[in-house]
């Protein structure tokens, strides 16, 4: 049968085809909606775990196991895994084992554009890259054979451009594969030095036997045309040389790690001109200059997506592109719902001029204007250390002025490990836990603060105050986020304390709990003064009217939140059906 | 024959269900299609963009400057973001209900109403429609998407009953009948 797919639910097919037992994952996008179809296979057990190192291992150990596993990450998803996945090399697998990145080149929704190939060659481990959504599934399968072959995890590396874009692919049957037993072979699974020693030694053969097998393999496909132009290409990027060249005689190949290096030296002596085509860092090229292929090396930045139009310009050809367009327009940034339970506290924290260390998530848009409350943004579970940091550099002095604010599920992911350093080194910051309830950006995935697993079904939930307690904190306060003027009493209250202190929000994301949407707001013009208190908010259901200089509330967005009265000191904001 | 559809609007718009049921009847119909969508924040007020490639063959999944057939803008204004797709022979499907960037609502811009009508002269042609108001009339507010679907069917080659079965598998049980009529007005209009 054809279907069209999504990259992403392409991938979640081929594990379901491979007989995958296992799914691990952390959300990130572009590569969020994998587990999420995988949740849909019955014979595949899956969940979200707290962050990528934790799922990577759940893969490992089910794999030890004797069983197929999987991990799905974003590519700084991959950083946080990355311990694990140096020595899993080492160890190698026992059932199958693949990681599944999805890169984010030109940064869509990323804060950085690294390239997850550098991974499979620090690693020493094979990366395979898929052109469309056929591809994508049927390469994770050859993913679990070579991984089992070789005793290797695999890397299968997605961009953006694949796991969001669709294409037919020929569904296939599942075919279950046996467990292979709990594997207990000291020598191999504990990586003391001794051991880790020759597991090295085994690492470097490994890869010469990939190489070898990836030149004969069918994972690499010659296409000759023209003997003028030869491209090696791979991924995303051969759609684009297909189009921009289709004289060109090209070498595609579905392995990127280890290269086929007799495979590229035997294409090379069939064209004239070689060249490669790749996206972000030119790894494939500066390997081949390395090993002595005869490349021409194209003048390409090292940044952003490829494009036919921009292989085309690679290649001096012309690109048509409407001489019409349009500067300057008004922008659609990406802008905090209507009902965010986050607004409250950053107006108050705005209010306050506080230093904002932020961290990631939907709260990270907290940084536009009007509201204009974050500060910093590094990576996940930064903000707590960070603001760790900046309290110990000043002798607690910036403390005072400084609030370190994460989101719940961010906070499960690594910002807990910054909070029991800050206990432990007797830090004076304050954290605030945005808590909505749910894992925001990325769509919506319950965390251990959610109360239900991947599945539906429901699961002890894990209760910040306690824990803070646990921990020691004598600090912690619970405040509703849109009481604007009890956050910025407590914001006054805590941030002057010489000690810890953890401030928790208690709304729910909009979107993850409709229950909580009632009856929308509206203004009383004649009331109105103008102030603009309440757009200041920046909530998109509120706008101002030009013309009559007052504010003026869209009704159909309005999910009755009751933030904005609170910030009108004219009584001019009421709901509608209220007394 | 081939096609390149361009599609895009504002996050809540129903842009990428869309843009996945005009794939699917180009398969269906025996066509090759690939689609490619940005959406990373939509749901959040941003810019939706899906990029629709229809033909015997497809190899990129995104559309080339000054190669759209079709443009589909979901929103007044948006159309004007996506000019350099353009070509002369470049049709244009309109729906005219605006939403206000935030830089609008807050009074610091101007919907660019002028520059809106100037660069429509551009198109071979532009059909437009009013997809609010047939979705009121079709008795959700929500299908309003479908009647932009719709409009966009009159202009390919696809036969209806594909179209309405595509259309059934993919939305919510409950809205078929309102889907329905949406997307029948909007091919009228």
């Amino acid at each position: 049968m054809r279907k069209v797919l999504s990259g992403n639910e392409a991938i979640a097919r081929g594990a379901y085809e491979a007989g995958v037992k296992v799914v691990s994952s952390y959300p990130g996008t572009p590569s969020s909606e994998i587990t999420d179809f995988v949740k849909r296979y019955d014979d595949i057990y899956c969940e979200w775990a707290v962050n990528e190192k934790v799922a990577l291992e759940v893969a490992i150990g089910a794999s030890l196991a004797g069983r197929r596993s999987m991990t799905c990450m974003k590519h700084v998803g991959l950083n946080v895994a990355a311990d694990p996945l140096m020595t899993l090399s080492y160890t190698g697998v026992n059932g199958g084992l693949v990681i599944l990145v999805a890169d984010d080149p030109n940064m869509f929704s990323s804060q950085n554009e690294q390239d997850s190939r550098n991974y499979a060659r620090f690693a020493k481990v094979p990366l395979l890259e898929p052109s469309d959504s056929n591809e994508a599934k049927e390469f994770v399968k050859k993913a679990f054979e070579i991984s089992e072959k070789f005793c290797t995890p695999v890397i299968v590396r997605s961009v953006t451009r694949l796991s969001h874009s669709m294409s037919a692919v020929d569904l296939g049957e599942r075919v279950e594969t046996a467990s292979k037993g709990l594997e207990n072979n000291i020598p191999k699974w504990v990586m003391v030095p001794a051991n880790g020693r020759v597991r090295h030694v085994f690492v470097e053969e490994r890869l010469k036997e990939l190489q070898a097998f990836n030149s004969k393999s069918d994972l690499v496909a010659e296409e000759i045309n023209s003997n003028e132009i030869g491209i090696i290409t791979s991924g995303i990027p051969y759609q684009y040389v297909k189009e921009a060249l289709p004289e060109a005689s090209v070498l595609k190949l579905g392995m990127v790690w280890p290269l086929p290096l007799d495979k590229i030296v035997e294409f090379s002596k069939k064209v004239k001109k070689l060249y490669v085509v790749e996206e972000l860092d030119p790894i494939i090229e500066t390997e081949l200059l390395a090993q002595g292929v005869k490349l021409k090396k194209l003048k390409r930045p090292l940044t952003g997506e490829l494009s036919v139009d921009a292989v085309k310009k690679l290649f001096g050809l012309k690109v048509n592109r409407c001489k019409a367009a349009v500067k300057e327009l008004p922008n659609r940034p990406p802008n905090m719902c209507p009902g965010c339970s986050h607004r409250g506290m950053f107006y108050a924290i705005s209010k306050l001029k506080l230093f904002a260390a932020g961290d990631i998530g939907c709260y990270t848009l907290g940084l536009l204007p009007p509201l204009s409350a974050i500060n910093s943004t590094v990576c996940m579970g930064a903000s707590i250390s960070m603001a760790h940091g900046i309290d110990r550099a000043s002798g607690g002095e910036y403390a005072k002025k400084s609030v370190a604010v994460i989101g719940d599920s961010t906070f499960f992911h690594t910002g807990i490990n910054g909070l029991l350093n800050s206990v432990y080194n007797k830090g004076c910051s304050t954290v605030i836990i945005l808590d909505n309830r749910i894992t925001g950006m990325t769509g919506h995935q319950p965390n251990p603060g959610t109360g239900i697993t991947i599945k539906g079904e429901e699961s002890p939930r894990i209760n910040f105050e306690l824990l803070c307690r646990a921990f020691g904190i004598k600090n912690v306060v619970t405040v509703d986020p849109f009481d604007v003027d009890e956050c910025i009493r407590v914001l006054k209250e805590e941030t002057s304390k010489d000690e810890l202190s953890v401030i928790i929000t208690n709304r729910p994301c909009i979107f993850a709990d409709r229950t909580v949407i009632t009856n929308p707001y509206f203004i009383d013009e004649d009331k109105c003064t103008g102030c603009t208190a309440c757009t200041r908010l920046g909530c998109p259901a509120i706008a101002w009217d030009k013309k009559k200089k007052i504010a003026m509330i869209d009704e159909s967005l309005c999910t009755g939140c009751g933030l904005c009265p609170k910030v009108c000191r004219f009584d001019a904001i009421s709901q509608r059906g209220a007394k | 024959m081939s096609f390149n559809i361009l599609m895009f609007g504002v996050g809540g718009q129903g842009t990428v269900l869309s843009s996945d049921i005009v794939c699917e009847v180009a398969l269906e119909s025996g066509y090759d299609a690939k689609k490619s969508e940005i959406h990373g924040m939509a749901q959040r007020g941003g810019s939706v963009v899906s990029h629709v490639r229809i033909a015997k063959k497809v190899y990129s999944p995104v559309i080339s400057f000054g190669e759209a057939d079709i443009m589909v803008s979901f929103e007044y204004m948006e159309f004007l973001r996506y000019m350099e797709y353009v070509n002369s022979e470049t049709l244009l499907v309109l729906n005219t209900n605006k939403i206000f960037p935030p830089g609008v609502l807050s009074g610091k811009e101007e919907y660019p109403e002028k520059i809106i009508k100037q660069k429509l002269k551009l198109f071979k042609d532009v059909s437009q429609i009013d997809a609010l108001k047939i979705a009121q009339e079709s008795g959700n507010i929500k299908v309003a998407g479908m009647a932009v679907v719709g409009a966009l069917a009159k202009m390919l080659p696809f036969e209806k009953d594909v179209w309405k079965k595509i259309i059934e598998s993919k939305v919510p049980p409950k809205t078929i009948e309102s889907n329905i009529r949406a997307f029948e007005t909007g091919f009228r209009a």
